[in-house]
């Protein structure tokens, strides 16, 4: 009776299951993400030449930046981190039977999926949305955007953001009341810390975003002028409130990041975490900084040079609880008995290119630098290192470190190791080049750059790169050489998603049984999901587990 | 258990609540802000213009902007570019401004000052921006501004750098009853 399970229906469409709930949102993960993939394949193509290539316009390139971004934000990283992983393992951690509302559970998946429906009909109806994933007004006003495109983004995130906020309430429930006996705060796994902070910086954020949104909205269809300066209001405001929300957003999509690494560094070095205090604690301060810190993000919007200094200092200071995470996690691997399966490498890569994502990202908080870099490439190789090599490579991380429990079949561990490092060199190729890009002065969000149009039989996918490289690098001018290298990589990276979807299926269908505790995971760096079968029973904890 | 947790629910969501509330309010509390601190180069009102044993030799050039939005038919520039008063003096300069259209209009003027940081000592004793103006077809009008500098400026060190303080005005058309009417009036006349 303890594993009886419903119907096919009311199992997958009514589910109250955490784990259920928590594959549903791991597959929704994996579709978006091909989706918002596809956009930047084709982004990267349409920049691989100069001329247009895909696009027939700029407006129909900032539909897809802004698709793209959107579509990875909302409906990737937070629903694979969060909804997914957080979803599967903060009540195993905690040795909790489900979240504290499984039905409210039910609600937030189902609300991410019309939300992600209305975002991918805001690019395809109408002129589509071109603003870019911050829906900046006046062009996101009915002055830029007149169609209903960017009305349907809106209502979008509305609904993108009651679902999460749905969501974080639950976590910050379960968490605070339905942890095994003996489990203090100060004894909670770092994933299940990490998942509390990204929680109430959701519960702080979401409402403001929300806020700025149905001011734009009413802006846009009801005559009021908040962001009108004909009738009174202000643009600059809507980039306050939207930063106020955006600066935690990033940091939203980070913590469970940082939670999953720290389990699986622990778990190969075979050592409890280095500092657990100072590693929990630390994302407390990232949290709290994060939200005195948004205007980082308007340095060129006209703010006095007081305030610039304030921001600048602000920022920095994100630095130090960062290092102290990083610092940690080399600690825990000193001296460790190190093994490197797939998940560790992801880790380790995560590791490695955060922190070269953290070191752009200081020299971007410097006001004065960042005058010159604002809205360049520099910053979309910073974010790209920090997201999508970061946050991605922990998504992966998580993916490989526990499709075993999940699924109760172990990936291809060579298939694994190929995936990464095939992605590895893909998306250095795709971003590293960018910096040199935006050091160049190339602008963001631009459908096309000055650079002489190679010769016909050099275009397109299938080119020898060796001999287009050596023709363009014989030009005087243009951005074309790195851009050129950048898509090559793009293709890589595309590449590798074809092998993780090989993996993948390959796993489901013919991976072979994985045991309970297939890591070999140590008793002090033990967490409660290994001690349960793989796939773990449909309810699980009837004897509630205690901790000593 | 299901108290403890419905009672965490009640406290998270009242704490969403608050944060929607506080978005909306941050419009009032922004306009405040800046009225109060002269923040983002938003210049102050005041009732008196300094004493003559106030007025210190330092000269500072004020310059004029004048912008009108493409949907308000008006010609709208200030007589004179820039002037240079002494702080604390009182300045005078008149903007002219004419409805080029062929119907009554309405407009209000936003305005601030350049570099942000002297809006705090931008002080404004007369000015046709505080009110709508209204133009009839063809009908000119002279729209005077009556401001002068803080001489509290020469205590603040960080405005030791300021030489030049550009104000400048845009103009945009107000919808409002007292257009209407004048609309009606305007389209009924014989």
């Amino acid at each position: 009776m303890a594993d009886h399970k419903p119907g096919f229906f009311t199992r997958w469409f009514c589910s109250t299951n955490h784990k259920d709930i928590g594959t549903l949102y791991i597959i929704f993960s994996i579709i978006a993400g091909i989706i918002g993939g596809w956009f930047s394949m084709m982004m990267r193509h349409e920049l691989g030449d100069p001329g247009l290539q895909l696009a027939e316009d700029g407006q129909v390139w900032n539909v897809w930046i802004t698709a793209h971004g959107l579509i990875m934000v909302f409906f990737v990283v937070m629903p694979g981190l969060i909804g997914g992983f957080g979803n599967w393992f903060v009540p195993l951690m905690i040795g909790a039977p489900d979240m504290a509302f499984p039905r409210l559970n039910n609600i937030s998946f189902w609300l991410i999926v019309p939300a992600f429906l209305l975002l991918v009909a805001s690019a395809l109806i109408g002129s589509g949305a071109g603003t870019g994933w911050t829906v900046y007004p006046p062009l996101s006003s009915t002055l830029g955007h007149p169609g209903m495109s960017v009305d349907l983004a809106i209502f979008s995130l509305h609904l993108a953001g009651a679902s999460s906020i749905l969501g974080a309430a639950n976590f910050i429930t379960t968490i605070f009341n339905m942890r095994a006996p003996g489990m203090t705060l100060h004894k909670m796994p770092l994933f299940v810390w990490a998942m509390l902070i990204t929680s109430f910086l959701l519960v702080l954020s979401l409402p403001v975003l929300g806020g700025a949104i149905t001011m734009l909205l009413t802006d846009r269809n009801f005559g009021t002028a908040f962001f009108d300066p004909a009738g009174g209001g202000d643009p600059l405001l809507y980039q306050h409130l939207f930063w106020f929300f955006g600066h935690p957003e990033v940091y939203i999509m980070i913590l469970p990041a940082f939670g999953i690494v720290s389990h699986i560094v622990a778990t190969f070095s075979k050592k409890p975490v280095f500092g657990y205090l100072g590693m929990a604690y630390a994302m407390v301060a990232i949290g709290f900084v994060g939200f005195i810190v948004w205007a980082h993000h308007m340095y060129t919007s006209g703010i006095a040079v007081n305030t610039q200094a304030y921001f600048t200092a602000a920022t920095l200071i994100i630095a130090v609880p960062t290092g102290v995470k990083i610092f940690s996690w080399i600690a825990t691997m000193w001296g460790g008995s190190m093994t490197f399966p797939t998940p560790m490498l992801w880790a380790i890569g995560f590791i490695f290119l955060f922190t070269v994502g953290g070191v752009t990202g200081v020299v971007l908080a410097n006001a004065g630098m960042d005058t010159s870099l604002h809205d360049t490439y520099y910053v979309v190789a910073h974010f790209h290192y920090v997201l999508s090599l970061g946050a991605v490579f922990a998504l992966f991380a998580g993916f490989y470190y526990w499709i075993g429990k999940m699924s109760g079949r172990q990936y291809p561990e060579i298939w694994g190791k190929i995936h990464f490092w095939v992605t590895f060199v893909g998306v250095n190729l795709v971003f590293f080049p960018q910096h040199f890009l935006g050091l160049a002065g190339m602008p963001r969000r631009y459908v096309d750059y000055p650079a002489p149009i190679p010769p016909t039989e050099l275009q397109g996918m299938l080119v020898n790169p060796i001999e287009k490289i050596q023709w363009i690098a014989a030009q005087d001018y243009g951005y074309h050489l790195w851009n050129y290298v950048s898509t090559l990589g793009a293709y890589i990276s595309g590449f590798s998603v074809i092998i993780f979807i090989g993996i993948v299926v390959y796993t489901l269908f013919f991976g072979r049984k994985a045991e309970d505790n297939y890591w070999n995971v140590q008793p002090q760096t033990m967490t409660f999901e290994w001690t349960l079968s793989s796939p773990p029973p449909f309810h699980q904890f009837d004897i509630q587990p205690k901790v000593k | 258990m299901a108290d403890k947790n419905t009672k965490a629910l009640i406290l998270i969501f009242g704490v969403v609540a608050i944060m929607v509330g506080l978005s909306f309010a941050s419009v009032p509390l922004y306009d405040l802000f800046c009225r109060t601190t002269g923040f983002g180069g938003t210049t102050q009102i005041s009732k008196t213009p300094p004493k003559a044993e106030e007025i210190l030799e330092r000269k500072i050039t004020v310059h004029f902007n004048s912008d009108t939005s493409r949907d308000l038919p008006w010609f709208f520039q200030p007589e004179i570019r820039k002037i240079s008063v002494n702080v604390g003096q009182q300045g005078l300069i008149n903007f002219k401004a004419q409805n080029r259209g062929k119907t009554p209009t309405i407009g209000t003027a936003v305005y601030n000052v350049t570099p942000p940081k002297a809006g705090k000592y931008f002080q404004k004793t007369q000015c046709f921006c505080f009110d709508e103006q209204k133009l009839m077809p063809e009908e000119e009008m002279n729209m005077p501004v009556m401001f002068y500098i803080d001489p509290s400026i020469a205590k603040d060190r960080h405005m030791d750098d300021v030489k030049t303080i550009t104000l400048s005005y845009s103009f945009f058309p107000t919808q409002s009853k007292e257009l209407e009417d004048a609309l009606e009036a305007f389209y009924n006349a014989p």
